[in-house]
């Protein structure tokens, strides 16, 4: 095989990486804020790709250019979500917790099979649709633009974190809730908040996988699984932690393809996921 | 040969050094109160005892026998019984089958566990509610459900944490009852307690720790004098 | 005066929990309650009798076998509190094994049917080693990546068929085949199987690893002070239940005498094994039998007013009701049962008393 081949190779896994990274930030958000973990998550990356692909079918408006209002309608979607579902298991058993957002899962995928169909849709002829040459590498633009994409809202989510009163108060709730509220950070306020940053992560990159990804109400299915796989790669609560792993797991994965072959891929990559469970389940950078 | 013996055990997690060189001992049969202003490292010491924190350095022994490292189940094995600051009675069970728990550990029989039980509720003064839902129970009732259920696995030491925290004086003089027929029995108590008026009168000995160090060890008269336990204590005011 | 004071005054052991509510009649000893199962139980075995169309015997028949499987994943799911999310994985592994004993090793159904079973039970230690020291969101997460793994190994190994899958030849019938051309027997096979997990189950349950599960789901910390090791018990739960789940796929690659992966691996059936159990009250014994039935009805009704057209009906009914019971009845069909018993019962002491003073 060529060296040309095992880049271009190397390069979609990273840059499909940066896009399971991004999605597992919103993963990994949601869990360090309130300890429950989403398996709804891919469902919001599915309705982020649906969103892009309505707006271009209907309206003839580009999926990147309509990238933020996708986003805002996520984060609505992720803030409703929480207030009118979730607000009420905080503090439920576990039992409750995982049926819950496993049921959101399972709704989730009907509602969209109901109203859309279960036919694939592709977004044919988006801005960014075609090739580009990288160091005389071959790659599809549309996924190079998805890379650029994920790492820009990945750092702005970064510096969200870090460098304002919002973002310091979600992490203070993450590392001790009861803490915060003594100095007065509203939790509610901030459970609402990581879910909507949440969701809107996973909808930025559904608007972005949108452009070359076929879009159908299953779509979630695998990038819940490998948002799984990285967040735990990452350790849970990461940022950091999520966008490294996300690219070590995308690498993976499409190596894993092109050496073993296209339909074990995922194989590949669940069979790395229980490694780190069974050798290293705090992660590379988190507390277990 | 004394039953534990904590020897210069000092635990750090994340920056924090819950204890530091902490010993003491104490023998069979006594009750030995754990003190201290709040963070001294009470709950945190009594954790390396049961095997839910291992030390980072130091030894702990039950017995003469390492038990330091030792996991929780290990040393429940061993003969340590424990009782925790939020009760965690088996909330979907009874009174009884709460103790049973416990029994299991000496005879799997049913009908043993259930009848060891039985007697250890009547022990605690709980037999009247032994079908009562342990979730529907009062704290106080539930944190002697702990106590009952601890003793089940016949423990050769018996550690509780504050189980008179927030009882009224009845209250806290009928757990003082239990604990002295406790040690009747044979078994040691190492009781964490901030109520001082029910630890004092009965402790053989008392322990005291400040900010992860032991700072006193003795009889009850003599700490309750010592210069140091008062500042320790009128500090944390 | 009431239910659980006679029955502990008679050494049946007041396992709240576990008991029953019976719906229609408030027992007031411990006789009526049997009594009732009793009844249903001679029913079942009468049903062949009465219902003689082979639809409604298959409807029957897909009862009795979702009722089995719930039980099954109780076993782990509702009474040692570790949720799986991808039982799938045991049915289809116990499906294929004994059909591939039995098609390409030319191996005794009845050993093969084993043999699935104890295969499934190997794979849930490995999968438990992993991950019960862990937190239980990471062993929901990891059943679901195993069942995932498995069904890709299924689809993709020709040995086993791929994604065309296996058949069973219906050459010779009877019971050391146990290949039927009527459905009676199935009946009867099923109803036998469900019969042995609720036995299992009823064993466990009242033996002391029945209180260990449920200490462990309650109180993992003071589980451990008690002496006993999490990961061990949980082991076997979870051993029990694909055990039992891989001998029900097995029952159903015989009753169709066709398998693929996704009749046997998909993620619905995993959905339902779970539901099942919710539905009808986790942690209890005939829990799952109600919501088995309930579930049923649900389905047949979806099929009856929106046809089977595809698109996704009942996936969304499914998980209407699993996110309305997980938030708001937690302890499902039977929990609500006996919430009303309890609060009934309260009100009635209350106005006693009231008339006392």
């Amino acid at each position: 095989m060529s060296l040309e081949i095992l880049l271009q190779t190397l390069m979609s896994g990273v840059l499909i990486g940066l896009i399971y990274a991004l999605v597992a930030i919103g993963l990994t958000m949601i869990f360090g804020v309130m300890d429950i973990v989403n398996f709804s998550h891919g469902e919001f990356l599915m309705f982020g790709m649906y969103a892009s692909f309505w707006m271009y079918s209907l309206y003839a408006l580009d999926p990147i250019f309509t990238l933020p209002l996708t986003a805002l309608f996520l984060f609505a979607l992720g803030v409703m979500i929480y207030k009118v579902v979730i607000k009420k298991i905080t503090n439920a058993s576990m039992l409750s917790q995982i049926f819950t957002t496993f049921g959101l899962m399972i709704l989730f995928r009907g509602i969209a099979q109901f109203l859309w169909k279960p036919d694939f849709r592709t977004v044919d002829h988006s801005i960014v649709s075609g090739h580009v040459s990288i160091a005389g590498i071959q790659i599809g633009s549309p996924q190079v633009t998805a890379g650029v994409g994920a790492i820009l809202v990945t750092a702005g989510i970064y510096l969200f974190l870090t460098k304002t009163r919002a973002g310091a108060a979600l992490e203070a709730t993450a590392a001790d809730k009861e803490a915060a509220q003594l100095m007065g950070i509203d939790s509610q306020k901030m459970f609402a908040l990581a879910w909507g940053i949440g969701a809107a992560c996973a909808g930025v990159a559904g608007a972005l996988l949108s452009t070359f990804f076929p879009i159908f109400p299953e779509v979630g299915a695998n990038f819940i699984l490998i948002a799984f796989v990285v967040v735990n790669l990452g350790g849970f609560g990461s940022v950091v932690g999520a966008l490294l792993a996300g690219v070590l797991v995308g690498v993976v994965e499409v190596m894993g393809g092109l050496l073993i072959g296209p339909q074990y891929k995922m194989a590949l990559v669940l069979g790395l996921f229980l490694a780190v469970l069974m050798f290293r389940p705090q992660g590379l950078l988190g507390k277990a | 040969m004394s039953l534990l013996r904590v020897e210069n055990v000092t635990k750090r997690f994340g920056g924090i050094t819950a204890n530091q060189d902490v010993s003491f001992q104490m023998g069979a049969g006594q009750i030995v109160g754990l003190i201290g202003p709040n963070g001294a490292g009470k709950t945190t010491m009594f954790n390396c005892i049961a095997g839910y924190a291992p030390p980072t350095s130091g030894d702990i022994w039950l017995n003469d026998k390492k038990i330091s490292g030792y996991s929780p189940e290990q040393c429940a094995r061993a003969g340590i019984g424990r009782t925790f600051q939020v009760a965690r009675t088996f909330t979907s069970m009874t009174a009884l089958e709460n103790v049973m728990v416990g029994a299991f550990l000496i005879n799997r029989h049913v009908a043993t566990a259930r009848k060891s039980a039985a007697e250890l509720l009547d022990f605690v003064n709980l037999g009247q509610f032994k079908d009562k839902h342990a979730g529907s129970m009062t704290i106080s009732e539930q944190r002697r459900l702990a106590v009952a259920r601890a003793l089940a696995v016949k423990p050769k030491l018996l550690l509780m944490d504050e189980v008179m925290a927030g009882l009224n004086p009845t209250e806290v003089k009928e757990t003082v009852e239990v604990v002295l027929k406790i040690r009747e029995q044979g078994i040691s108590c190492l009781i964490v307690e901030h109520v001082l008026e029910g630890i004092m009168p009965i402790a053989d000995a008392i322990v005291v720790l400040d900010y992860g160090k032991k700072i006193a060890d003795g009889k009850p008269a003599e700490v309750s004098n010592d210069p140091k336990v008062i500042a320790a204590y009128l500090g944390d005011e | 005066m009431n239910t659980l004071e006679n029955t502990a005054a008679v050494g049946i052991p007041p396992i709240e929990s576990a008991a029953p509510a019976t719906p229609a009649i408030p027992a007031r000893t411990f006789q009526p309650k049997y009594l009732l199962w009793i009844v249903i139980l001679a029913i079942a075995l009468l049903v062949p009798f009465f219902v003689k169309d082979p639809s409604h015997q298959n409807l029957a028949i897909l009862i009795l076998m979702a009722a089995q499987l719930g039980v099954s994943w109780n076993i782990i799911g509702g009474y040692a509190g570790q949720i799986s999310l991808g039982h799938a994985a045991f049915y289809g592994l116990g499906a294929y094994t004994s059909t591939m004993l039995i098609t390409l090793g030319s191996l005794n159904p009845w050993l093969s049917i084993l043999a699935g079973g104890l295969l499934a039970a190997f794979i849930s230690l490995a999968i438990g080693w992993s991950c019960f020291r862990l937190k239980g969101h990471y062993f929901a997460m990891a059943t679901i990546a195993v069942a995932e793994i498995i069904q890709i190994i299924f689809t993709n190994w020709e040995y086993a068929g791929a994604a065309v899958g296996l058949t069973i030849p219906m050459d010779k019938q009877g019971w050391s085949v146990l290949i039927f051309a009527d459905k009676e027997p199935y009946y009867y096979l099923a109803l036998g199987l469900l019969l042995l997990t609720l036995l299992a189950n009823l064993l466990i349950e009242r033996s002391y690893l029945g209180y260990y599960f449920r200490a462990i789901k309650d109180e993992p910390d003071a589980a451990r002070s008690l002496g006993i090791s999490l990961s061990k018990y949980k082991q076997i739960a979870f051993a029990v239940s694909s055990f039992f789940t891989a001998i029900g796929g097995s029952l159903y690659a015989q009753k169709e005498l066709y398998i693929d992966p996704a009749s046997v691996l998909h993620t619905g059936l995993s959905i339902k094994m779970a539901l099942v159990s919710i539905l009808g009250g986790v942690g209890t014994l005939f829990g799952p039998i109600v919501g088995a039935g309930v579930l049923t009805l649900i389905e047949e009704g979806t099929r009856m007013f929106f046809g089977g057209s595809g698109r996704g009906t009942d996936l969304i009914i499914y998980a209407a009701l699993i996110v309305i019971i997980a938030v708001y009845y937690p302890s499902g069909v039977l929990g609500w049962f006996r919430q009303m018993f309890a609060r009934r019962k309260a009100q009635q002491s209350q106005r006693a008393q009231g008339e006392q003073v």
